[in-house]
């Protein structure tokens, strides 16, 4: 039991804050810069030798070494440059429209698909064409003396 | 009722492909609008777009309505525009130079910190009001495409003359940027007259230092 409980303190136990962050908790320069939108060229920094671009991967850098976290980075460039200096819109407001609208189909996609599946699995030999109009006598015994010939 | 419902289904399908293709069109065309300035250099005079903005040499937002009544000059700047730093003593000159005429002068920074852009102000020393458009809203409404860009208000808030794309301090741009202060300066009545009149012909020589 007490090898349970402190097997879940490191998951109780809030992150320290980023200023107080060790090298290994600080955010990695190249992985904000492919997150981060260049507003001259509108491609990710990485991508961009802009002169804002330039400027923006110094600013990033200088606030790591400060100690800075990814979020409190990212922020800080929002109000400088606006959201769309994310390179993904943020999850609320009229932007959640471009989460949900994919999840949303997906799951709507799955939702159809597995009706139709059902139905066809459900529908039973024998049961009427899908026209609902039962199969003229005269017809279906012609169609049994071809296919008793075909067969012989 | 399973072909009531199959059509109620295509329906809907066909409903969202539609709506899907109409929000892409407005999108295009909303992107391919060009803005302000395209309505300029088609020879009309649209209403210059509202803005108001955080300020960076003091305090508080400047609005574009607070200035009606004035002529202004909007420069879009940023501080890392080579071009910008060239024209800015003759934004300044204009400014100090035409005041007591009613001409403002208004820096719109963007695409931009707010830091760099405060130090570029004291570099130049440029008194006139400067605003930061984080955003970049303004610059859309305007249709501006790249730094530095000017525009000119007249007193009744339409935009008058050319946009000058690129520095204005030297070649034909100086003469449209003289022509364009004279016009958002004039009074009604006197707009055509200083349309008509050659740069070399207008009054405030002085403009240029």
């Amino acid at each position: 039991m007490i090898a349970v409980v402190l097997s879940l303190v490191p998951a109780l136990v809030p992150a320290a804050p980023a200023s107080a962050g060790t090298a290994a908790e600080r955010p990695n320069p190249a992985d904000l810069e492919a997150e981060l939108v260049c507003p001259t060229c509108k491609t990710t920094l990485d991508q961009s030798d802009a002169p804002v671009a330039r400027r923006m991967k110094a600013f990033i850098r200088a606030r790591i070494a400060a100690g800075a976290g990814e979020a409190e980075i990212k922020a800080e460039l929002v109000d400088q440059f606006g959201p769309a200096v994310l390179a993904t819109p943020p999850r609320k407001g009229f932007d959640l429209l471009a989460w949900a609208f994919p999840i949303g189909g997906l799951a709507l996609g799955a939702v159809v698909v597995g009706l139709l599946a059902w139905t066809w699995s459900t529908r039973r030999e024998g049961e009427a064409p899908p026209d609902g109009r039962p199969l003229d006598p005269e017809l279906e015994r012609r169609l049994d003396e071809e296919l008793a010939r075909f067969e012989g | 009722m399973a072909g009531r419902a199959k059509l109620v289904g295509q329906a809907l399908a066909v409903g969202l492909v539609v709506a899907l293709l109409g929000l892409l069109v407005w999108k295009v065309v909303k992107d391919e609008s060009g803005g302000a300035a395209a309505q300029l250099d088609a020879g009309k005079k649209p209403p210059a777009p509202a803005f108001s903005l955080e300020r960076l040499d003091r305090d508080g937002t400047l609005s574009l309505a607070s200035l009606r009544g004035k002529g202004v000059v909007l420069n879009f700047w940023a501080s890392w525009c080579i071009p910008c730093k060239d024209e800015a003593p003759l934004l300044q000159k204009t400014w100090v130079d035409n005041q007591d005429r009613g001409l403002v002068v208004v820096g719109i920074d963007a695409q931009d910190f707010r830091g760099d852009a405060r130090a570029f102000v004291r570099r130049f020393g440029l008194t006139y009001p400067i605003v930061h458009d984080g955003k970049g809203s303004t610059l859309g409404r305007y249709g501006v495409t790249g730094f530095p860009e000017t525009f000119f208000v007249d007193r009744r808030g339409r935009l008058v003359g050319d946009h000058i794309v690129g520095g204005i301090d030297a070649g034909t741009n100086l003469e449209k940027f003289r022509t364009g202060v004279e016009l958002a300066l004039a009074l009604a009545g006197q707009a055509a007259a200083a349309t008509a009149a050659p740069p070399s012909q207008q009054p405030q020589q002085d403009l240029v230092p």
